[in-house]
């Protein structure tokens, strides 16, 4: 009488736990993030090769970086919240340059294309002290290149309702190829990026 | 009853209702969600008695639907889940087919079987790991869902709590039900049994 039941919710038990275990990379992503940092770390991902432009209008590209350690992080200049905090990271990867990141090539990728003229790239670069090549605050040339480049690094950006934009914050690091190869928390310091930067570029 | 399911499932499927509920996080979850399921316990009050009999065989007092939809339900509720079903269309599919037939469903055709210490054991799991995740979507120092905005978690976590607590009171109110169900579910066993 029972064996039916038994058989049935045994079943259950273990399509349900695999499900679970699969979806969520055996109970460790249980968000859309971290999801995305693990997929990251485990495929590094290659980047459309979209032409950027940097404070001063220079453009380039992120696979002209190559040959030296790349982070890239996604921001808009009005942004008030993580965005300030991304920068401030950023400030201090470009101040603190020491052994495996004295040559990192940081860059900072606006995505409101219709907010961030390059004169306002300009003024926010000038605000954090970013210059001299050695970190770029960049737009995407054209605006049409965004979505993909957005796509390929997991970046998703909603409006907030009030002018502004809510976005999932982190410090994206390129390997040799140019492959997004792993992804930091938004606080990262200067030791967390040379040990990312280290471990890619074995 | 079929009719009405079917229904319930079409409407929430047509895309402005489908933007407008899922726009927003706390209607995602606490609005779509629970009438997928409500659709599916409708339409499972509307099986065939033979249906009904030939399933009960494999789900005797209630234990594998009861499963069942616990899993299913668990899963809906993880945040990942939820930006599945906004990011990609399988997951959408998938939400709009699991829980009317894997939540909703097997509740109906669980609930009354389920001994009296199994829909105590299941409300003393369920109701309080509700309230936990809308804890969590409250207080996480980080945005869990990349679709929504942070404000929307946190009323998504209020209304979680809410959901747990006005679920748990109904219980309570009408505490006398769940004995009389379980008396009617052990009357039944018992009339099959017999025979």
């Amino acid at each position: 009488m029972w064996r039916r039941t038994v058989l049935a919710s045994i079943a259950v038990c273990v399509a349900g736990g695999a499900a679970l275990c699969i979806g969520t990379d055996g109970f460790r992503a249980l968000t859309t993030e971290q999801a995305r940092r693990l997929s990251i770390a485990r495929d590094p991902r290659t980047i459309p090769d979209a032409m950027l432009e940097d404070q001063d209008g220079h453009a380039f590209t992120l696979a002209q970086l190559r040959g030296a350690p790349v982070a890239v992080e996604f921001i808009y200049t009005r942004c008030q919240s993580l965005c300030t905090l991304l920068s401030a990271g950023m400030q201090r990867f470009n101040t603190e340059r020491s052994g495996p990141l004295a040559n990192v090539n940081l860059v900072s990728i606006s995505f409101d294309v219709d907010g961030d003229s390059t004169p306002r790239l300009m003024e926010y670069a000038t605000h954090y002290g970013a210059g001299g090549g050695s970190w770029r605050i960049a737009r995407v040339r054209d605006p049409r290149d965004l979505p993909e480049l957005l796509r390929a690094f997991g970046i998703v950006v909603i409006p907030d309702g009030a002018g502004g934009f809510q976005h999932n914050a982190a410090v994206h690091v390129l390997d040799a190829e140019g492959r997004l190869a792993r992804v930091l928390d938004a606080d990262a310091s200067p030791a967390d990026l040379a040990r990312a930067s280290a471990t890619t570029w074995r | 009853m079929a009719l009405i399911a079917a229904a319930i499932v079409a409407i929430l499927a047509l895309s402005p209702v489908r933007a407008a509920l899922e726009g927003v996080m706390i209607l995602h979850m606490l609005v779509q969600i629970p009438l997928l399921a409500v659709a599916g316990g409708i339409g499972a009050v509307a099986l065939r008695r033979s249906w009904r009999q030939s399933l009960a065989t494999w789900n005797r007092f209630g234990l594998t639907g009861t499963l069942l939809a616990l899993v299913v339900s668990t899963w809906w509720m993880v945040p990942r889940a939820l930006d599945g079903a906004l990011s990609s269309g399988t997951m959408e599919w998938l939400k709009f087919v699991t829980v009317p037939l894997f939540v909703g469903a097997p509740v109906v055709l669980s609930w009354r079987e389920l001994p009296f210490i199994g829909k105590g054991f299941v409300l003393a799991n369920v109701l309080p790991m509700w309230a936990v995740v809308g804890w969590m979507y409250v207080v996480a120092p980080v945005r869990v869902c990349n679709y929504y905005l942070v404000d929307q978690q946190v009323t998504a976590g209020y209304g979680l709590i809410a959901f747990a607590i006005a679920v748990g009171i109904t219980v309570v109110a009408i505490g006398s039900v769940p004995f009389k169900l379980a008396g009617h579910g052990a009357a039944r066993s018992a009339r099959q049994t017999s025979t």
